[in-house]
């Protein structure tokens, strides 16, 4: 069984193969159709490979597949090899099941695009790409899948490309990625400097002997290459822009899986990170409270239905590393897979919207959905309890569990996790009744409700056809089968989905079990007395139940209309952070450019030629030899340069 | 004396005196340039097919010395020795290793394709002329055991690129061409001095030889300061070559005028010479003068990495971007070359190769541009993926081969030379990794400017890539996958000759390569522990055959 570990990620690669070169002749529906089979044959992969190790006894429960030598120098040896173990098949279950329902999903969604079989392509590099990042059995395979990953993010958010907003949200995701990158390489650097390998079996041995500066440097540029990754501050800017793309893009990349990979990488690497100095986890989890905070102020303003939900992946995300820091490896875990749950049908939800919305994404058109729309908006509510941590719903789960460990850590991050769970309770009913409630909004142009629409349309780069619609009348309807089934089973795993791990009783710790031999170096050991737990078990649950019944208050009874007092301008502009960013990099940072290359073009080249003439001008003397033949120049030189020997070696043989 | 004598038969290397492959090797283009110049002006499509077929079988004789290679020989392999002058002793000596391995591949590699994908479009018969004579010239040079014939070979090359890029050029061709030639004139008339220099002091009044194994196989003959000064007198000709910055100005100029077979050329093939010249003049020759100069060569390269990217980022002319990238580029092989280091050397190697199929495959594809354009400015194109997907396809594929995409040849060569790089200059290689963040922001923005967005009227009917275009990329593209995913055929012929040369500089100077923590060997794996073991191993054994003997000249001295 353990030879076939490599089915997982082979499908997906020949999906990827035989649609580079069949793609456009099967074309509409068939090249979606394999691409979704290829997918789902990597999910029966995933399984099989599951139900294998887990016949196996709790302590073998891994297995190492090593296909080529990939880099064999000196000292330094690394193959292409694959490493199955509890936590890289729970990665892959989740990755390639909700991935075959976002294919499925997206033969729908995808309809009538003149480039259907190349998003298919790409969908499926992509899915191969995370899985390497996953399954690889050493750093560089994971950094491989990583860049991979990263590179069919560009693709797909700049898959539009004639639109030029598209294609600067594709180049900004590669860069700003590429700056966590440079902390993945450095880590990669210590690590094999320090260990002498970079495969994952031998740092686990080796870690402890680790001395705690080199582990702190190797974790905190981790976290640097987890910060690009996985969209914390202040590498986040990235992840909002990206909603460019497609949104079946939007709900596997940039919310279910890609974004994940940071998270993945800290539990991957959480013996060093439990060697290093213990300012690394606090920072960690620092900034995913602030992050967790941040991002969720931001989305209570936000008018896009796809940028409130792409600022919740970001707090989410918060939340995460907040579980990392805290030392909560199972909770991150955990939540990352409840989340790529309910965010993934939120997604898929939003799409179907949009879908029926005829290309409209503003919510301020929306409202009153919910009779049009049916079940799409029953699953969109059934992935809004489960992120609100509704009781016995996913995130409730999950988010208790997360703001358990950070309670213990301190409570400090507590309170700001309870701020932003409470914000999250708010943002996103507030949501639901501006899309699915109150009075229908799509029967009259945008432009009477919002006057100066054009300009902030104009800002955003926003034009008719992407990302907002007709300017008419929009008549909404329920999607086809191909994007509601996905929804639909979606939806009951949100429901449900937090039994994987329940805190209810002790034998209900599925996945805690299932992943501790990965995870025990770094997993904090709580020692809160029962009665505490619950306490804050019910408190992070009023949380997001004060946030909800607040939204009701403010937008549910005023029919889902906008409120100016509570949306403020400095929220919808993200603390004007990005564009601050933006305003440094076109203004000082291009002058500092073009200043150096004014100085390579000036000084450096107006050196060579300043040189040049001040020759041509003295041999003008000398003009009688001047034949304008380069051979007599050249002749010339080889002398002269005889001659300048010929005086070394005389002071030389002398000397 | 008697270790002196040891070491003039450590010296002498595997020779093959059956068959003179490499010398074949060489003549063949020459002979192609002498057919091409014997056909009448009056046919063009003759003279094209003969060219064509000469630089294929050169090819095809380059492939020939890959495959006949012995892998596990560290040394020289398949010499030729010819007495050309008695005295001073100057040999048409030629040999292979790993290192002059992969330049030869490269150089068989990139003519013809240069030759079939950018046809010039007047004097067919000279362009093909030259291009040949250029071929036997960069061999040449690669294969050279011989400093003086490295020098002629070396030379040689000016001349048929300056008559490329004067003849066949755009705009400002004259002045590029003229600065191009004096610029590494300038350069190799140091090296001149350095070459005779060298060999005359060697010999310390006894006969005179020019043989490079001899002359680096008894290193501490030279006194140290002159072997340093003599070192320099090389370096300042490689810098003009590779170049380095600040020597560099050249190279945009002469990439932006040139015709594309020739940007080609110049940068797959001839910018080698340079940090070829560096490994084999420099590290092998004055392995304890390289030692010495390394902190500042180092330097150079992480300045040229990040200046040659802030350069490229702000260009308006697309060529001259590529140009600049290969500024950035060639700093990634010197700051690893100058690491001396097993992996930062294998890297540096094999990065020549790849700069050379990304930075030629870059060079085709704006040189299509151009021919459907007529510009090069990036702001007078946009949006050509909708008219010509395929092409943007092939750019994106070399794109992220040169941004260093992991499971790309790009990525081998740059890993290599940075994780190499941080064992002995820590600071500097992690300063050089700022390096791939730039190359991504430079390609990328660039890329977006040309080919995302809405087609303009100018750029709406932009052609697709042709059938033959196709065709010359085509082998290079499969070379970028191919290299990024199984670079152990071409790793494991690199090795033995780096590791050999390591140790060549290890004995013959304080530089020690750092061994990597020992914690590390408890936890490898054991069938990987006895890989290495064997390595390790073999690496001993060079030394008791053919590197001891430079150690005990040493200590003879």
């Amino acid at each position: 069984m353990n030879d076939l570990i490599w089915l997982i990620p082979a499908f997906p690669l020949a999906g990827f193969v035989l649609l580079v070169a069949f793609g456009r002749r099967l074309g509409e529906p068939l090249a979606g159709w394999l691409a979704t089979g290829a997918i789902a044959g990597s999910f029966a992969a995933s399984v099989a490979t599951f139900f294998a190790l887990q016949g196996e006894p709790v302590r073998e429960r891994a297995y190492e597949v090593t296909l080529w030598e990939w880099l064999p120098v000196g000292g330094f040896h690394v193959d292409f090899g694959f490493l199955a173990d509890p936590l890289s098949i729970t990665m892959c279950l989740f990755v390639t099941g909700i991935a075959t329902l976002i294919h499925l999903y997206s033969i729908g969604y995808m309809h009538g695009d003149p480039k259907f079989s190349k998003f298919f392509l790409y969908l499926n590099l992509f899915v191969f790409s995370m899985l390497m990042l996953v399954l690889g059995d050493n750093m560089l395979i994971t950094f491989l899948g990583w860049e991979g990953v990263g590179a069919c993010s560009y693709f797909l958010i700049s898959f539009w490309h004639t639109e030029d907003a598209n294609a600067s949200a594709g180049k900004k995701a590669f860069v700003t990625n590429r700056i966590g990158d440079f902390g993945f390489m450095v880590a990669i650097f210590f690590t094999f400097a320090a260990l002498g390998t970079i495969n994952y079996t031998g740092i686990v041995a080796a870690s402890p002997s680790l001395a705690t500066t080199t582990a702190t440097v190797i974790a905190a540029m981790l976290f640097l290459g987890a910060c690009g990754k996985s969209a914390q501050l202040p590498l986040y800017v990235w992840l909002p822009d990206a909603m460019a793309g497609p949104t079946p893009v939007s709900a596997l990349i940039h919310a279910a899986t890609m974004v994940t990979g940071g998270v993945y990488l800290l539990a991957r690497m959480n013996p060093v990170i439990a060697e290093s100095a213990s300012w690394v986890p606090w920072m960690i989890a620092i900034v995913g409270a602030l992050t967790a905070l941040f991002a969720a102020t931001i989305a209570v303003a936000q008018n896009d239905i796809k940028k409130v939900l792409a600022y919740s992946t970001v707090s989410q995300l918060g939340f995460m590393f907040l579980a990392l820091g805290s030392g909560a490896y199972v909770a991150a875990l955990f939540h990352m897979i409840t989340h790529a749950f309910f965010k993934g049908l939120l997604f898929l939800g939003s799409g179907s919207v949009i879908h029926g919305m005829e290309g409209e994404q503003d919510m301020r058109r929306m409202g009153g959905l919910f009779k049009k729309m049916p079940i799409t908006a029953v699953t969109f509510m059934v992935g809004w309890l489960a992120i609100i941590g509704f009781p016995l719903f996913a995130g409730f789960f999950s988010k208790d569990e997360i703001l358990l460990f950070a309670y213990d850590k301190s409570p400090i991050l507590w309170l700001i996790g309870m701020a932003a769970a409470l914000l999250t309770g708010f943002y996103m009913t507030r949501q639901v009744i501006m899309v699915f409630f109150g009075a229908p909004r799509w029967d009259r142009p945008l432009e009477e409700a919002v006057p100066d629409l054009h300009a902030e349309r104009e800002a955003a780069g926003i034009h008719p056809g992407h990302g907002a619609g007709p300017i008419g009348e929009i008549h909404p309807h329920e999607s086809p089968w191909t994007m509601t089934l996905p929804l639909i089973v979606l939806g009951p795993l949100a429901l449900v989905g937090g039994w994987l791990n329940s805190a209810f009783w002790e034998r209900g710790k599925f996945l805690e079990h299932w992943l501790e031999p990965v995870v025990e170096f770094g997993e904090a050991h709580l020692e809160a007395t029962t009665l505490l737990k619950v306490e804050l078990g019910i408190g992070a649950t009023l949380m997001g139940l004060i946030g909800l019944v607040a939204a009701w208050f403010v937008y549910g009874r005023n029919k889902g209309e906008a409120k100016d007092r509570i949306e403020r301008r400095v929220l919808l502009k993200g603390w004007y952070y990005d564009s601050s960013i933006a305003a440094f990099m076109g203004g000082p940072g291009r002058k500092g450019f073009d200043a150096i290359a004014w100085f390579d073009k000036h000084v450096i080249d107006g050196a060579v030629n300043g040189v040049a003439s001040v020759v041509r001008v003295s041999s003008d003397k000398g003009r009688t030899v001047q034949t304008g033949y380069v051979r007599n120049y050249a002749l010339g030189l080889v002398f002269g340069a005889i001659v300048v020997a010929g005086l070394i070696l005389s002071k030389a043989v002398t000397g | 004396m008697s270790a002196l004598l040891l070491a003039s038969e450590g010296g002498r290397s595997v020779a093959n005196p059956s068959f003179p492959l490499l010398s074949i090797l060489i003549l063949t283009p020459v002979a192609g340039a002498l057919v091409v110049a014997l056909i009448s002006k009056r046919r063009p499509e003759l003279t094209k097919q003969a060219a064509v077929l000469f630089s294929l079988l050169t090819g095809a004789l380059a492939i020939g010395v890959v495959v006949t290679f012995d892998k596990h020989l560290p040394g020289f392999q398949m010499v030729d020795d010819v007495q050309w002058i008695k005295n001073p002793d100057i040999s048409w000596k030629l040999g292979v290793d790993g290192i002059s391995l992969w330049m030869v591949a490269l150089t068989g590699l990139l003519f013809p394709i240069a030759m079939l994908g950018a046809p010039p479009h007047d004097e067919e018969k000279s362009f093909y002329a030259w291009l040949l004579v250029l071929e036997a010239g960069c061999l040449g040079a690669f294969l050279a055991l011989d400093t003086f014939l490295f020098f002629v070979f070396f030379e040689i090359v000016l001349v048929p690129m300056y008559f490329l890029i004067s003849g066949w050029g755009y705009g400002e061709r004259r002045y590029a061409a003229t600065k191009f030639f004096l610029y590494t004139m300038f350069g190799s008339a140091f090296m001149l001095v350095g070459t005779v220099a060298l060999s005359y002091l060697h010999a310390k009044g006894g006969p005179v030889t020019f043989d490079l194994q001899v002359l680096a196989e008894q290193q501490g003959v030279v006194a140290e300061t002159t072997a340093r000064w003599l070192f320099i007198s090389f370096a300042i000709a490689f810098a003009v070559k590779v170049p380095i910055f600040p020597v560099h100005t050249w190279l945009p100029d002469a990439h932006t005028q040139a015709p594309t077979a020739g940007s080609v050329i110049l940068a797959g093939v001839m910018l080698k010479l340079g940090t070829y010249g560096f490994l084999r003049y420099g590290l092998y020759l004055f392995p304890e003068a390289s030692a010495w100069a390394a902190p500042v060569m180092v330097t150079l390269g992480v300045v040229g990495i990040i200046y040659g990217a802030v350069c490229a980022t702000m260009q308006k002319d697309l060529k001259r971007l590529v140009a600049y990238s290969s500024v950035a580029h060639m700093g990634f092989i010197v700051l690893g070359i100058f690491a001396i280091t097993r992996q930062a050397l294998t890297g540096s190697v094999i990065q020549m190769v790849n700069h050379g199929v990304s930075t030629g495959a870059l060079f085709l594809l704006v040189g299509y541009i151009y021919e459907r354009r007529h510009t090069r400015q990036i702001a007078e194109l946009k949006g050509l993926q909708t008219p010509a997907p395929k092409m943007a396809a092939i750019f994106t594929l070399v794109m992220l081969s040169s941004i260093g995409l992991p499971g790309l040849n790009g990525f081998v060569g740059e890993f290599l030379i940075l994780i190499g790089s941080f064992l002995t200059v820590k600071w500097w290689a992690v300063v050089a990794v700022t390096g791939v963040i730039l190359a991504a922001l430079y390609l990328l923005w660039a890329y977006q400017r040309v080919f995302h967005g809405e087609p303009d009227e100018a750029n709406r009917d932009f052609r697709d890539i042709r059938f033959t275009e196709g065709l010359a990329l085509a082998p290079l593209l499969v070379l970028i996958v191919f290299m990024g995913l199984f670079p152990k055929p071409f790793l494991e012929r690199i090795e033995p000759a780096v590791n050999k040369l390591v140790h060549h500089v290890e004995v013959n100077s304080d530089h020690r390569e750092p061994g990597v923590s020992t914690k590390g060997d408890e936890v490898v794996p054991e069938s990987e522990r006895r890989a290495e073991g064997e390595a390790a191993e073999g690496d001993h054994a060079t030394s008791d055959t053919e590197q001891g003997d430079g150690h005990g000249t040493e200590e003879g001295n």
